[in-house]
């Protein structure tokens, strides 16, 4: 068996965040960049040649680098595996990862903490690579975690901001929530499977089909715990818009491509467990329905692009999820992939924009820059024509899939599907609403110069570490190269990423799928002639509804701009909704927060902690104080005294002797 | 014929006499030479003690009077040193009142 | 006769130690108790103690009481002053001797039985006996004994020197 040296892959970034960590600070720019990037390229070219290699080896294929834990009859190894998923999230993670790296070089060139910011992303991709190439739960669970930190990290990369540092927190927090369901999963699967091995757990459900249900949607629905968490879906979705805090690369690589998708990728995996569970998949199902529909909503009216952005994801990742709860994981894999490419450039050319307006990220302040900045205009129509589902572009073609596999799937798919096109057709509509603020009509940006005209520090989140004063507005301009690069990379694969899949309706071969079936299992629906009319049908009407969203967007911001302000006046109670996101945050803050914090502070903290525990030391302190305090008194220094207690007590003593009340009495 | 028993009794009595001393008075010599009364009490009991041992074994038994050689020369020494110091504390305090000679107090 | 003799000296024993006790001026109190010493020294006599009751009138009356006079006399000590040091000697003291008394005297006289009778002229412990043990059995104690007592002598030159 050959020996791909699995273990260096993680390793390698690693590397790269300890020298830039320690070393990082001491040396120059260009050194932190060469790190950096091998660091990040290194692990792009092992996949790349284990593609090369992939069609000979056997797999799954494990390589086993030790045992971990050892405890009675329960083991855990450090040990990787390898197969169709995992080369599939390894192209995605490196791939997207190396291009997002090239881009940070030129977007964070003029930060102070730049050594930092890449420690960080190679401490992200050691962690991110972990996840992926796991074999066994647990050290899957230590690269979740380690993402999980390092998204921290990340996100409250401009710490001396209050609103970071707090943005980060809550990503942080809310995770936590999710790991919390991750690690009960984990002590189910040792109490029923007696260990955490992905491998040895599946085997065992395959060999045992009359195990359906029960403990295996316990486990499954914990899984699902997590997942929301990770990936930002009802109910733990709540960090990821505030996450936005961080820089935008940071957004692109871990909020868009990577980080979010574990989620996705842990349902996929673990496809055995939720394929035995019908209620586990209706819950992942709806819960990915909802969001997308409920994101989608709250994504209409943001005016920060990047918080538009976010809410996409959030909405989109609600598709995964609706794929992977219709039992077509493939599906949700294939869309994770095609929304890696669209949305990291979309994130990527929002950055792109705003360094080109100097830190500007209100779209109520940009307009007219089609002209200003072409080749970040043209990459980002590339990309809001694939996430609107536009046919033939990558989006099209994995959202499709998903709707597909909706529709045909027993009890009620047809009301997901349902859902699902109209998110689809707010998805356009909010995307080309975006794409018309910030690049046509007339240019706002100078009037918004002048309002704030002498401020020292400008309250946007994205502001690098340096007064406004100091950094001159400049003249709009277009990225550097180091900057556009990428751009245009990631443009191609959204054109052209979805043809990988192109499904077999529309006369493809779904290569995609095939290539995925032995590691997440067929489709649900397998193809057929007729089914084939059924797609057509579908992808027509979904491309139908794209262009009903593109059209209103066109009629509400490009020929008569005035309409959103007068709806916005006729409805202003459905509009107060969506732009204070149903007030959700607010909601869990009255509800969980507030009373957390309440028994932390009040009862724990005053009454057990200031009380109890405290209380105790110094009851102990003090009786020990007063008792010496009484037996001190003895020590008077009168000699006189010191005779009538030593009568006193060698008269006892002759008793206590004389009548056995010693040690031979009590031991009788 | 004198049972060995009430020379034990005047001993004891002696002892709490000595200690009786010791609680009253408060004079420092006074209070040690209770001490030496003390320690007397002590030797007529060995000496007692070593009669009685004596008696019991068949042949004559010497180590309790052996003891009281012993007591007698540590009690001689301490008597000189113990004196030696009260004339100190007398020169520092010039005063032989017990009560007076208190600066240990806690 | 054995018995008047102990009577006689015991009480005279007794006597002088609660002389002692009663009398308020200190040279009485020493005079009081060289009585003790020189009864104690007979009723050695009586148990048959040679050696050790003419020790204990060298020694005891001969020497250390003497030392307290001579010191009584250098530190001019006068009559006692009636203070108040502590209640506690009385509170706690008095009971600690009495009960101590009680409990000897208490334990003597109900095992008197077993102590026997002491009978006059027997088990006469000669200077002999008491040598054969001291310089055999037991010649290192001894020795150290004789270096205690230099170091007696040193320490009370020490301390009561005259500071200059």
């Amino acid at each position: 068996m050959t020996d791909l040296h699995l273990w260096l892959i993680p390793l390698v970034p690693l590397a790269g965040f300890l020298v830039n960590g320690l070393l990082g600070r001491k040396f120059s720019k260009a050194f932190v960049t060469t790190v950096a990037l091998v660091a990040s390229l290194i692990p792009l070219l092992q996949v790349a040649v284990i593609v090369t290699k992939f069609s000979s080896l056997a797999l799954p294929h494990i390589e086993n680098l030790g045992s971990w834990i050892q405890a009675g009859s329960f083991h855990a190894d450090f040990s990787f595996q390898l197969d169709q998923l995992t080369l599939v999230m390894l192209c995605v993670v490196t791939g997207v990862g190396f291009l997002i790296h090239i881009y940070s070089v030129g977007y964070m060139g003029e930060e102070d903490g730049y050594w930092r910011f890449f420690a960080y992303m190679n401490l992200f991709l050691f962690f991110m690579l972990t996840l992926v190439l796991a074999e066994n739960f647990l050290l899957m669970f230590v690269g979740w975690e380690g993402v999980g930190l390092a998204s921290y990290l990340l996100i409250g990369f401009y710490y001396t901001r209050d609103s970071a540092a707090n943005a980060g927190k809550k990503a942080f927090i809310v995770n936590r929530i999710g790991d919390f369901g991750v690690l009960l999963a984990m002590f189910l699967l040792i109490a029923h499977f007696g260990t955490v091995s992905f491998n040895e757990v599946f085997s065992q459900i395959a060999a045992h089909p009359a195990w359906q249900g029960g403990f295996l949607t316990a486990i499954a629905l914990f899984i699902v715990l997590g997942a929301t968490g990770k990936s930002a879906q009802i109910p733990l979705y709540v960090w990821l818009p505030d996450a936005m805090e961080g820089p935008t690369p940071v957004s692109a690589l871990i909020h868009a491509a990577t980080m979010v998708t574990a989620g996705v990728y842990i349902i996929a995996r673990t496809h055995v467990i939720f394929d035995r569970s019908p209620y586990a998949l209706a819950v992942v199902a709806i819960i990915g329905v909802a969001t997308a529909l409920f994101a989608a909503t709250i994504g209409l009216v943001q005016t920060d692009i990047k918080r538009v952005l976010a809410y996409s994801t959030i909405s989109q990742l609600g598709y995964m999820f609706l794929g992977c709860g219709v039992a077509a994981y493939s599906a949700g894999i294939f869309h994770l992939v095609t929304h890696a490419f669209f949305k990291a450039l979309l994130f990527l050319a929002a950055g792109s924009v705003i360094h080109a307006l100097s830190g500007e990220q209100d779209m109520r302040s940009m307009g007219g820059l089609r002209r200003k900045i072409p080749i970040t205009f043209w990459t980002m129509t590339a990309a809001v024509l694939a996430i609107s589902g536009f046919p033939p572009l990558a989006g099209f073609v994995s959202k499709d899939e998903i709707l597909y596999q909706t529709f045909i799937a027993p009890n009620g798919g047809k009301i997901l599907w349902a859902i699902g096109l109209l998110t689809a057709g707010l998805t356009s509509f909010y995307m080309f609403r975006l794409w018309y603020l910030t690049f046509f009509g007339e240019s706002r940006t100078e009037a918004s110069e002048e309002s704030d005209h002498g401020a020292p520090v400008h309250a946007r989140s994205d502001t690098k570490l340096v007064l406004e004063a100091e950094h001159e507005a400049h003249p709009v301009h277009e990225s550097p190269w180091i900057m556009l690069g990428p751009l245009v990379i990631l443009a191609i694969l959204s054109v052209i990423g979805g043809w990988l899949g192109w499904p077999e309706g529309l006369g493809g071969s779904n290569w995609f799928a095939r290539f995925l079936e032995p590691a997440v299992g067929v489709l649900p629906a397998p193809s057929s002639p007729e089914s084939h009319l059924t797609e057509l049908v579908l992808a027509l009407v979904s491309t139908f509804v794209a262009a009903a969203g593109w059209l209103a967007a066109h009629i509400m911001y490009y020929v008569r701009p005035e309409l959103p302000a007068r709806l916005t006046g006729q409805f202003p109670a459905r509009y107060a909704l969506l732009k204070n996101k149903y007030w959700v945050d607010e909601i869990y803050a009255a509800l969980i927060v507030a009373p957390v914090l309440f028994v932390a502070r009040w009862i724990l903290g005053v009454l057990i902690d200031r009380g109890l525990i405290d209380g105790g030391s110094l009851t102990a302190g003090y009786s020990a104080q007063g008792l010496g305090a009484l037996v001190a008194r003895i020590q008077s220094g009168n000699i006189r005294s010191y005779a009538g207690w030593l009568a006193l007590f060698a008269a006892a003593l002759l008793a206590a002797s004389y009548f056995g009340w010693t040690t031979h009495f009590f031991l009788q | 014929m004198v049972p060995i028993a009430y020379y034990l009794v005047l001993s004891a009595v002696l002892f709490s006499i000595g200690v009786a001393a010791f609680l009253i008075k408060r004079n420092i010599i006074t209070v040690f030479m209770s001490i030496e009364l003390m320690l007397n009490a002590v030797n007529l009991a060995f000496i007692a003690f070593s009669r009685q041992w004596s008696q019991v074994s068949g042949h004559l038994q010497v180590n309790g009077q052996i003891f009281v050689f012993f007591v007698m020369v540590v009690a001689a020494a301490e008597a000189a040193v113990g004196l030696a110091i009260i004339i100190a504390v007398f020169r520092a305090r010039n005063t032989l009142n017990v009560d007076q000679i208190d600066l240990m107090k806690l | 006769m054995h018995l008047a003799l102990f009577i006689i000296f015991a009480g005279l024993c007794v006597a002088g130690a609660l002389n002692l006790l009663l009398q308020r001026h200190p040279i009485n109190s020493a005079l009081s108790l060289i009585v003790v010493m020189s009864s104690l020294a007979v009723l050695y006599l009586l148990l048959g103690a040679e050696f050790l009751a003419a020790a204990q009138v060298i020694v005891y009356s001969g020497a250390i009481m003497v030392l307290f006079t001579f010191v009584i006399m250098l530190l001019n000590a006068g009559k006692e002053e009636r203070t108040h040091g502590s209640k506690l000697a009385y509170i706690a003291g008095f009971p600690g001797a009495a009960a101590l008394l009680g409990l000897l005297t208490y334990i003597f006289l109900s095992h008197s039985a077993a102590f026997g009778q002491a009978h006059l002229g027997e088990y006469l412990a000669t200077t002999g006996d008491l040598s054969r043990v001291l310089f055999r059995d037991l010649l290192l104690p001894f020795e150290v004994t004789s270096v205690l007592i230099l170091i007696a002598i040193l320490g009370a030159v020490a301390l009561a020197r005259k500071e200059h």
